[in-house]
């Protein structure tokens, strides 16, 4: 494909794309093999030997997914939570970060090596506590037993914010002081705006995980009416287990517009994940 | 002003350290706290127990399962997820059409573990799935990936790797990009080969990437869960049974408080000597001088 390009090019590197596409391909077929298969009856899909493409196509799964389960029920509790959490979150950790990173109070040192050490733990060593704490509070299978602790606590994220605002120069806060600006003040009118980049970033990264959550609201959520994405999908697996077209065509349902979202945004969301994960 | 700001600091750490307190530390003592006792998770009493649910669990036939099918899995997960990651950020590091690669491998990653699992248990399907029509195509008749004791774990293996490893890739990648570019032409300069290249210049560099990723993979793959849940529900004949599965039955379906606690302090433990191990190894092979 490059073959007029001046520099000439080595057979290994022709082999290097060959490789890469093939490899490419490995990691979109089983999308569009499910795309396929929600496209096929049950004749179809279960014919000896296989049918690639349907044929005819068969949209009627699309429909009866929708009807089967409230698929427009659980994008709504998915996107919500996950959309709490993501805002609390940038709020309470980009606070806790600048007060590590900047106000030094007393103590700040022993809590910061406090909020790493948690890092450690992993969510399934605190999630049977957490589970007795939510039922005790009567917040068991409300969608506040998922948001509380996601977007009140993340270790991680105090870290990420107090690495980028450390990183901002001390005279910018200096000038501001100088000119009679509150704390408060300086939080939100100087050093929000310089972090904002990387808050996107980190917001991504949370975005992501909340949404494709799935042990949590496995154990807290009791009502079909209250489940996320991946929890309704897996009841629906259980439910239609051997009736693979209308299980794809839900996966599909369930997956696409994640997909959009990330063919629009993939340069933010990789650059996104690479700061995040960077950042150690 | 000095007073005022660290005043000001403890109001801002406020609502993150009450978060810490009551979604970690105090989970964390309740779990240490349960894990001695015999407890349902419903009545009003639980009685001390001492040792004995840590001790039970290695004569409870399902832990020492669960325990031996994580240590495989993570056996086969880790290093295929990292050499197939680094082969592919260093592959795709220099050559035209970067980003449409880096897209194509990174599709998996934001789809979650249950569309993950569903899309691969019609794949996986041992009579009628693709794998092994395509297999078939080849002359090869397939295994039976998820109905096959001996297979389960190997199928939920190749099933992560593709799910997890663009992710890996990424941030690799991301790593190589901050390599500054005077050191590869110092070395060409000098007359090194590719080899010697990778050897005494990448592999350097890189070494702090490669080691977060390396401890993210490590404890992301002991606490595998999703898919085998997914896909086998820990079968067949509990080969898929993990870790944090035993947690999960042993609290939410067996309501065995006090072992699912001592369960899930093990794997803290384990997870915990890892990485301990890991950061003091690290001061050999982890370069952080730039």
């Amino acid at each position: 494909m490059n073959s007029k390009r001046k520099k000439k090019i080595s057979t290994g590197r022709i082999l290097l794309y060959i490789v890469l596409s093939l490899g490419a391909v490995l990691m979109v077929m089983p999308f569009a093999w499910t795309v396929l298969s929600s496209l096929k009856n049950m004749g179809q899909t279960f014919a000896i030997p296989m049918k690639i493409l349907p044929d005819p196509f068969v949209w009627k799964n699309y429909p009866e997914s929708l009807a089967a389960l409230p698929f427009g029920r659980a994008y709504f509790n998915s996107f919500y939570i996950a959309f709490v959490v993501v805002a609390i979150q940038l709020i309470t950790a980009s606070m806790a970060g600048y007060a590590f990173g900047k106000l030094k109070f007393r103590g700040h040192n022993v809590l910061f090596i406090l909020f790493l050490a948690t890092m450690m733990i992993p969510s399934q060593v605190t999630m049977i506590p957490l589970f007795i704490i939510m039922k005790n509070l009567g917040l068991l299978g409300t969608h506040m037993s998922l948001i509380l602790p996601a977007s009140l606590f993340n270790a991680f994220g105090v870290f990420l914010m107090r690495q980028f605002i450390a990183a901002l120069p001390d005279e910018l806060e200096e000038a501001a002081i100088i000119d009679g600006a509150s704390i408060p003040q300086i939080f939100i009118k100087i050093i929000l705006p310089l972090i904002k980049p990387s808050m996107a970033a980190f917001g991504i990264f949370v975005f992501l995980g909340q949404w494709n959550s799935f042990l949590y609201p496995l154990i807290f959520l009791n009502k079909t009416e209250s489940f996320t994405v991946p929890l309704l999908l897996n009841f629906f697996k259980g439910t239609y287990a051997t009736d693979y077209p209308l299980l794809m065509a839900g996966t599909v349902i369930s997956i696409v517009p994640v997909l959009l979202v990330y063919l629009f945004f993939q340069k933010q969301i990789i650059q996104g994940i690479a700061i995040t994960g960077m950042k150690n | 002003m000095q007073k005022k700001r660290r005043m000001w600091g403890w109001a801002f750490v406020m609502p993150q350290l009450i978060g810490l307190i009551i979604f970690a530390l105090i989970p964390l003592g309740m779990s240490f706290f349960i894990s001695f006792h015999s407890w349902d998770g419903i009545a009003a009493s639980m009685g001390f127990v001492g040792i004995k649910n840590y001790i039970n669990q290695f004569f409870d036939a399902d832990f020492v399962k669960a325990l031996i099918n994580t240590l495989l899995y993570s056996v086969m997960y880790i290093p295929i997820n990292m050499v197939f990651a680094l082969l592919l950020a260093l592959a795709v590091q220099k050559i035209k059409g970067k980003t449409l690669y880096r897209l194509f491998y990174f599709m998996p990653v934001v789809t979650g573990s249950v569309s993950v699992g569903v899309i691969w248990t019609w794949i996986l399907n041992g009579d009628f799935g693709l794998m092994n029509s395509i297999l078939s195509f080849f002359g090869i008749n397939g295994p039976k990936w998820l109905t096959d004791p001996s297979m389960v774990l190997t199928s939920i293996v190749i099933v992560s790797v593709w799910w997890n490893v663009g992710y890996n890739m990424v941030l690799l990648l991301a790593g190589l990009q901050n390599i500054p570019e005077v050191y590869y032409e110092a070395a060409q300069i000098d007359g090194a080969n590719k080899w010697n290249t990778f050897r005494h210049i990448t592999l350097p560099m890189l070494s702090p990437t490669l080691f977060f990723v390396l401890i993210n993979t490590i404890i992301s793959s002991f606490q595998v869960f999703d898919q085998a849940f997914v896909m086998t529900h820990g079968g067949p004949m509990k080969a898929s049974y993990t870790l944090v599965y035993h947690i999960y039955q042993n609290a939410f379906i067996d309501f065995k408080m006090g072992r699912a606690c001592a369960s899930s302090m093990i794997l803290f433990a384990i997870v915990l000597i890892i990485t301990l191990a890991q950061m003091y190894g690290s001061k050999r092979w982890v370069n952080y001088e730039q």
